[in-house]
């Protein structure tokens, strides 16, 4: 029975947002299937050097934990408040007043309190009230304090790996408490006595080992590159180049792995590819390099450090002057808000100028990374490419904006730039969708497993349920965005809660309206589908 | 059904302990002034000891806090980032100036910035979810805090001789409507009303229900009593204002003297004044302190333009460039890939 997938209509029919639960304080969780993720394979743990490797699954009655593993949680969470302001500050400082709790995807999809952001951060405040305030120690649990127990433990593992770190609670918190930061942090936590989730460490020991957190060696990577530049020219009739770990580049490209091995990823790359091939761009990628994605920054900030590191690493090696960075959510959150902290400086690297151009990106002047849609966007305005939009009208395109874009850059309207000098039709979600205010597609954060895909599609909801709107409003047939984890998980949830809408990165619409030098006809666009026109014609 | 009235017994439980506390807090008051006639305790001692641990409290919880430094550049983004030229960047949402940071962080404390953004999600037939606007909060929030700033400027009439001038024109503008006699308060009217609604919304939502604690009743409670004892005081049960500013001016230059014939609703008063500062800096009113210094809203969305500098960044194990190489070396000949070691 456990077993048994929800139809939508039973799905949010279950949604009920009047708390029925007995007192929060009271830790219990049920490990039902396809609501929580697979512990961490011993090997990945043990590759990584991480503690506490062993196989366990967190229906297990015992998940084998060293024998003072409350000393350590504890002793970490210390060190962790020594550490980091923000983490102290967000302890101490909520009211409860209650403005995050329906503004997480996952609450709104599942009405579960606990999944209400200040109850999920409440969950660690408990035990740091307990164990660390005056007020804890005075008034017990009329402060709210309890003690750590296995079932907090537990407690922990199940509500922060259903937080997606997306930040949108803190755009409405008036102190800016940022969930995703406690969720890093308690899930650094559990990483100390070796609770983990496999989607996560494997791609993390992937990424560490071969590059890119599927495991692809640097043959694999190279046939795949070959591969797109064969389909490419199958469609435009347009051979390009795309050399990998080339030396004396000037720009290193750097993508997530999806892109090269997974679709609708794939398109968004046959449009990178025609895009430098356009502009004549002297630019390289790398086989060590091969990972824009980083899962590290799902489990702790130090192996999130430990993959980031070959970005500059492998631009140094290689000698290029700049870096540009490809469609991803996560990727981009650790290059732009963590990865000059960590690893740099870059000042073996100069401040990037657009080689077609002359613009200087001046906004990337300490960190050298460009973002691919500044780079386009300033093409696009210096008239550097031609675009036929037509050859979009078979697409009518709304965009979804990636929590970490949205929240972590704030680039919100360069790719709405690109899209609207690509596409003829462009239609907004609702405004409390989108922005600084959208809704994450559920899985990120290592949550898109299909052992978890009930919690998915119950955190995908809001974004999908937009979506349906601006179906039955517009006709939308295309959703747009810029992350990995977008593209792999959104087709799913689209199917699920709407029907009829692709899913595909915003360089694969540059990419069928780039008019190229010595392109054949284009009867259809990058994924082979046909063009408007020609489906008259069909007709 | 069970867990359910389980959780009303609770809510219950937490709003009678809060409640109870402030009723003790006040019978303490009375018991001590008017039957054991400890003035000079309530008067003198008390409040001195509930200023010393009020300033120092705050004062050693903000540098505890200091003291943990900002290791990464994390500032919650809001609105569009500078970027190219000729893109339109947000300058309150997403700063990308120190000018820009203040300017945001004023609209948050003196305004509520992001309160205001909150929104009511229902989910209807279809499915179908719904995002109405919903500034209540906002409002009940804002008007109880602006309140408690005039109300506490307003008391340095008792503070101070002479009166400062900008608390005699605060006095007059609160006092516009020249309702009744003594004039009626506007702030005294708008407290009230906004603690009875931010008390209402705690209990009558049933998700903030869930949320609260009774650390959380307590404060609204307590306040709640300190605004009515002053009412009180104020227009029904009047005091001798000319001893009680003696006595505060007494306190205030450190030759305290406790005139007699003060009635115990002033001791009242004065008492749970002293147990809100007391309580103060050991709970969630450190949010005042502490919205100054939240890293996701004071620092600028210049991460990629200037380097931060996190003080104990740590050496990590890295798999580097000649172990892969080491590894794949063969495949990568085999597959025409460039090696640094033949
Ligand atoms: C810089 C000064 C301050 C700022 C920016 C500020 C801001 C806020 C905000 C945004 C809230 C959330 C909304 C709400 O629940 O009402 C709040 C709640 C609260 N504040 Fe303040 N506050 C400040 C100073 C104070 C002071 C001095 C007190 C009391 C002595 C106070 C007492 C409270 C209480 C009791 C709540 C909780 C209200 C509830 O439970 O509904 N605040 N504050
Ligand atoms: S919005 Fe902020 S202060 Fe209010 S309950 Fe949520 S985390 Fe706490
Ligand atoms: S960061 Fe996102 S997923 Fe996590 S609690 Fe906040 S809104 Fe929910």
């Amino acid at each position: 029975m456990a077993e048994k997938k929800l139809k939508p209509e039973e799905l949010a029919g279950s949604i009920d947002y009047k708390p029925k639960q007995k007192d929060w304080l009271d830790p219990s969780v049920e490990f039902k299937h396809g609501v929580f993720n697979y512990g961490g394979s011993p090997k990945s743990v043990e590759y990584l050097q991480q503690p506490n490797p062993r196989k366990w699954q967190p229906t297990d009655p015992d998940w084998q934990l060293p024998e003072n593993w409350k000393q350590i949680i504890l002793e970490g969470l210390k060190d962790r408040l020594d550490r980091f302001r923000s983490l102290r500050i967000f302890m101490d400082i909520c009211v409860r007043c209650g403005a995050c709790a329906d503004k997480c995807h996952f609450f709104i999809g599942s009405g579960d309190p606990k999944n209400m952001p200040v109850l999920r951060a409440e969950l660690l405040r408990s035990i740091y009230r307990n164990d660390f305030t005056l007020a804890g120690k005075l008034f017990g649990k009329f402060s709210g304090s309890r003690e750590l127990t296995i079932d907090v433990l537990k407690e922990w593992f199940y509500y922060f790996f259903q937080c997606t770190q997306c930040r949108r609670c803190s755009v409405f918190c008036p102190y800016g408490i940022d969930t995703a930061e406690i969720t890093l942090l308690v899930r650094e936590l559990l990483n100390l006595v070796g609770v983990n989730i496999d989607w996560i460490i494997t791609p993390v020991a992937n990424s560490f080992r071969t590059g890119n957190h599927l495991g692809i060696q640097p043959h694999g990577f190279k046939d795949s590159i070959d591969f797109a530049v064969d389909e490419l020219e199958s469609i435009t009739g347009v051979r390009v180049e795309a050399p990998i770990n080339k030396k004396g580049a000037e720009i290193l490209f750097i993508t997530p792995s999806a892109d090269y091995f997974g679709t609708p990823h794939y398109y968004t790359l046959l449009g990178y590819l025609a895009l430098f091939h356009e502009i004549g761009l002297d630019y390289t990628w790398s086989s060590y390099a091969s990972e824009g994605g980083n899962f590290g920054s799902f489990v702790s900030h130090d192996l999130m450090k430990s993959l980031n590191a070959k970005m500059y690493a492998e631009a140094k090696r290689l000698g290029v002057k700049w870096i540009i960075g490809g469609e991803c959510g996560h990727m981009w959150r650790v290059v732009h808000q963590y990865m000059d902290t960590l690893n740099g400086p870059a000042d073996f690297l100069e401040v990037p100028v657009s080689p077609i151009t002359g613009t200087r990106f001046e906004n990337t002047k300490s960190t050298k990374m460009v973002h691919i849609c500044e780079f386009t966007a300033d093409l696009i305005k210096n008239n550097k490419i031609k675009l036929d939009k037509s050859r979009n009208d078979h697409r009518s395109i709304t965009y979804h904006d990636p929590c970490n874009i949205a929240r972590g850059l704030g680039l919100i309207e360069e790719p709405r730039y690109l899209i609207k000098n690509s596409c003829n039709n462009f239609f907004e979600m609702p405004d409390n969708t989108i922005k600084e205010q959208t809704f994450c597609c559920g899985s990120g954060a290592g949550l898109g497993t299909d052992e978890n895909l009930e919690m998915r599609m119950r955190g995908g909801l809001p974004r999908a349920n937009a979506v349906k709107y601006v179906k039955e409003k517009y006709g939308v047939n295309f959703l747009g965005c810029i992350c990995a984890i977008d593209k792999a998980t959104l087709p799913p949830l689209m199917d699920y809660w709407v029907g009829g809408v692709d899913v595909g990165g915003v360089h694969e619409l540059v990419g069928n309206a780039l008019i190229m030098k010595g392109e054949k006809e284009r009867t259809t666009d990058l994924r082979g589908e046909p063009l408007a026109g020609d489906e008259k014609q069909n007709v | 059904m069970e867990h359910w009235s389980l959780a009303k017994k609770g809510t219950l439980i937490n709003v009678l302990f809060s409640l109870s506390a402030v009723f003790i807090l006040i019978a303490g008051a009375i018991v001590g002034v008017d039957l054991i006639k400890f003035n000079f305790l309530f008067g003198v001692i008390i409040p001195y000891t509930a200023i010393t641990i009020f300033i120092l409290g705050i004062i050693l919880q903000v540098i505890k806090w200091a003291k943990s430094p900002v290791p990464f550049h994390i500032p919650t983004v809001a609105g569009q980032q500078k970027s190219l030229p000729w893109i339109k960047s947000s300058k309150l949402e997403s700063p990308s100036s120190t000018l820009g940071v203040i300017g945001r962080m004023l609209l948050e404390i003196l305004f509520f910035r992001s309160l205001f953004r909150n929104t009511k999600s229902e989910l209807k037939n279809g499915p179908r979810l719904v995002y109405g606007s919903n500034k209540y909060l906002w409002l009940g929030a804002l008007v109880f805090h602006w309140s408690i700033l005039v109300i506490f400027l307003r008391h340095f009439r008792f503070f101070m001789q002479p009166i400062p001038s900008f608390v005699l024109a605060l006095q007059n503008l609160d006092g516009f409507f020249q309702i009744g006699l003594p004039v009626l308060y506007i702030s005294d009217v708008l407290i009230t009303l906004a603690l009875l609604y931010l008390i209402f919304r705690r209990v009558a939502d049933l998700k903030i229900r869930y949320i609260s604690l009774a650390s959380d009743y307590f404060p609204l409670f307590l306040i709640l009593s300190i605004a009515v004892t002053g009412i009180l005081m104020r227009y029904f049960d009047r005091v001798d204002i000319v001893k009680v500013k003696e006595l505060a001016i007494g306190i205030f230059s450190f030759h305290p003297t406790v005139p007699d014939g003060i009635g115990v609703l002033f001791y009242i008063h004065l008492f749970l004044v002293c147990t809100l500062i007391t309580y103060f800096p050991f709970s969630k009113l450190l949010h005042m302190p502490g919205i100054f210094l939240t890293p996701t809203r004071n620092l600028a969305n210049n991460s990629r333009m200037v380097r931060h500098i996190n003080p104990w960044n740590r050496p990590v194990r890295v798999h580097t460039y000649e172990e892969y190489e080491d590894e794949f070396r063969d495949k990568m000949k085999a597959s025409g890939l460039p090696v640094e070691k033949e």
